[in-house]
């Protein structure tokens, strides 16, 4: 016991210093826990999150937004990728991660279970999920972990090109025709709270918070970077000529910060806990591409090993 | 305005159209997510091809049309794809002999559009002959793994081959667009064309262990602007915006 012990503070003071742990340090198995829950969650939340948007890759208005949208969902199945190899370097494989998605036992940002049912949903998409994506992010490429702070830095370079484009789509439809501003007013008025959840459980009822602040895997609270992201954007939405859905919003002399209105927290729980609209469609659609997937993967490593036999017979005959 | 060249030149964008139109259908379905982004990949190296081309065809047309003119805001009747590229995904061992069928086309049909007269199609051919390479070895390389690899992966792959290749025929025929091109010096034979198509097909079908289906009746009629039922589903979604909202920007 003493032994682990002073290993765990050892542990502790290496994370204190700011050296990143890498995959072959000893580390807590809590840590590694708490990493392989987080990072899976993060992967799993990027490939749900192309399902929302996929949408409307074929349903796009003009051939520059199709590509720039294709190239977009493309991206974020490259950030699941990243998050994947990230986490297998914990010790668990994709095939395992896959598969506590598809039971519903690892989660997925909560967000994509809402629906995208008009084109400014993908402007809205980009400006606010992304956009409060890269307010986590950002912080992550400080993450503890080495390989997750090394995979988070190559992201968030997307990521931000994301929101760009999502915005200036918003920004478009601001200067458009009547139907195209009430189309945007309408998809901040539903993607505006959900945005504002993404950012997780407030302080006394967030259970992960306190260790993970310690062992530097965050270095921010849930409310502090809802906050920044609030503050951030009531001049975005200005510029786009849209009412946030929120009659409390206004500047505190005080904090310096914008207050705003009470999050719908029984909401939140309920689409956590599978009863989102759209919860069952993305979880449907992953699990179908996988059983249908099944075949070809198979074939895929079928292949491989009669290859493999054959160049050593080869070789043996050579 | 030179009508041939147009309706060549269109011709060769809508095929590239439909078929990136298809492919984008398998983002965020994919088997393997490192084919996901392969076949996103295809989708996106085609849609700007076809881009390309629906500008070159916006100025030989000289009215004042856009490319999203002529994507969004043509009917069936007037697209002039081939009727393979617009089939069904089906299953991803289906969508791969489609590829594979249309990619050996491809890759020789650019390689001689290479030396076109006409300096943009050239240039156009030079550019997207560099990604149809790769395409043709990522859809080769798969006929090779489906066919070869299970009983039951070969046995799909077989039966996808068998019915993707009534549609086939139609690649090579020239239609009115086609001969005069080739007059014009600008266009391609399709007959050289389907001398290195043949011999593809037969160098991958041996190497996956399939079987090259009889030679049967032949579908046609894309060229012409006459097409299977599903063109109409591809453009009711992909029009859906345009057409709802005439006129705006996007
Ligand atoms: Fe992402
Ligand atoms: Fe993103």
């Amino acid at each position: 016991m003493a032994d682990i012990k002073s290993l765990e503070e050892k542990f502790q003071s290496i994370v204190d210093a700011e050296t990143k742990i890498e995959p072959k340090d000893w580390m807590p198995e809590a840590y590694r826990k708490t990493l392989i829950r987080q990072i899976s969650q993060h992967a799993h939340s990027e490939i749900v999150g192309m399902l929302p948007e996929g949408n409307w890759i074929n349903r796009a208005p003009t051939l520059r937004r199709k590509v720039g949208l294709l190239a977009k969902v493309q991206d974020e199945a490259g950030h699941g990728l990243y998050l994947y190899s990230a986490c297998e370097t914990l010790g668990i494989e994709r095939d395992e991660l896959f598969d506590q998605l598809h039971s519903g036992k690892a989660k997925y940002s909560s967000i994509f279970n809402y629906p995208t049912t008009s084109w400014a949903d993908i402007g809205a998409i980009g400006w606010l999920v992304d956009g409060a994506a890269i307010m986590n992010q950002v912080m992550l490429c400080r993450t503890s972990y080495g390989p997750y702070a090394r995979a988070m830095v190559r992201i968030c370079k997307e990521e931000s090109f994301h929101q760009r484009q999502g915005y200036e789509i918003l920004l478009t439809l601001s200067k458009g025709s009547e139907e195209q501003r009430a189309m945007l007013q309408d998809a901040v008025n539903r993607w505006w709270w959900p945005s504002l959840m993404m950012f997780g459980p407030t302080g006394k009822e967030s259970t992960h918070s306190a260790q993970s602040m310690k062992w530097k895997i965050k270095r921010k609270t849930n409310d502090e970077l809802r906050q920044q992201f609030v503050d951030i954007s009531i001049g975005q939405a200005e510029i786009l000529g849209v009412t946030l859905p929120d009659p409390d919003l206004k500047y505190n002399e005080e904090t310096g910060h914008y207050d705003f209105g009470e999050i719908d927290w029984e909401e939140f729980w309920n689409v956590v806990k599978g009863n989102g609209p759209c919860n069952k469609e993305r979880l449907a659609a992953r699990v179908k591409a996988s059983e249908e997937g099944q075949w070809v993967r198979d074939a895929a490593m079928a292949y491989a090993e009669k290859q493999a036999k054959r160049k050593s017979e080869a070789s043996k005959v050579a | 305005m030179n009508n041939n060249l147009l309706n060549y030149v269109l011709q060769i964008s809508d095929n590239a159209m439909i078929l990136g139109h298809r492919l984008s259908e398998w983002c965020g379905h994919g088997p393997i997510l490192e084919q996901d982004i392969a076949l996103t990949n295809i989708a996106l190296d085609l849609i700007g091809q076809a881009r390309s081309l629906y500008q070159y065809a916006a100025t030989v047309d000289g009215q004042g049309k856009t490319e999203d003119d002529l994507a969004y805001l043509r009917i069936e009747t007037k697209y002039k794809n081939v009727l393979l590229v617009e089939q069904p995904n089906g299953h991803f061992g289906s969508t791969i002999v489609r590829q594979f069928l249309f990619d050996a086309y491809h890759y020789a049909f650019y390689k001689a559009l290479v030396n076109s007269a006409d300096e943009t199609l050239s240039a156009i051919a030079e550019k997207s002959l560099k990604e149809v390479t790769y395409h043709l070895r990522f859809s080769s390389e798969w006929m090779i793994r489906l066919g070869d690899g299970t009983e039951e992966s070969h046995q799909k792959m077989q039966d996808a081959l068998n019915s993707l290749w009534a549609f086939t025929g139609e690649l090579f025929e020239m239609s009115d667009a086609d001969t005069s091109a080739l007059e014009a010096g600008y266009g391609v034979d399709l007959s050289s064309v389907k001398s290195f198509w043949d011999e593809k097909i037969s160098e991958i079908l041996k190497m996956a262990t399939l079987e090259k289906p009889e030679e049967a009746w032949m579908q046609s009629g894309g060229k012409q602007g006459r097409h299977t039922e599903h063109l109409g589903y591809i453009l009711t979604e992909m029009q859906y915006m345009q057409r709802t909202y005439p006129g705006q920007e996007w």
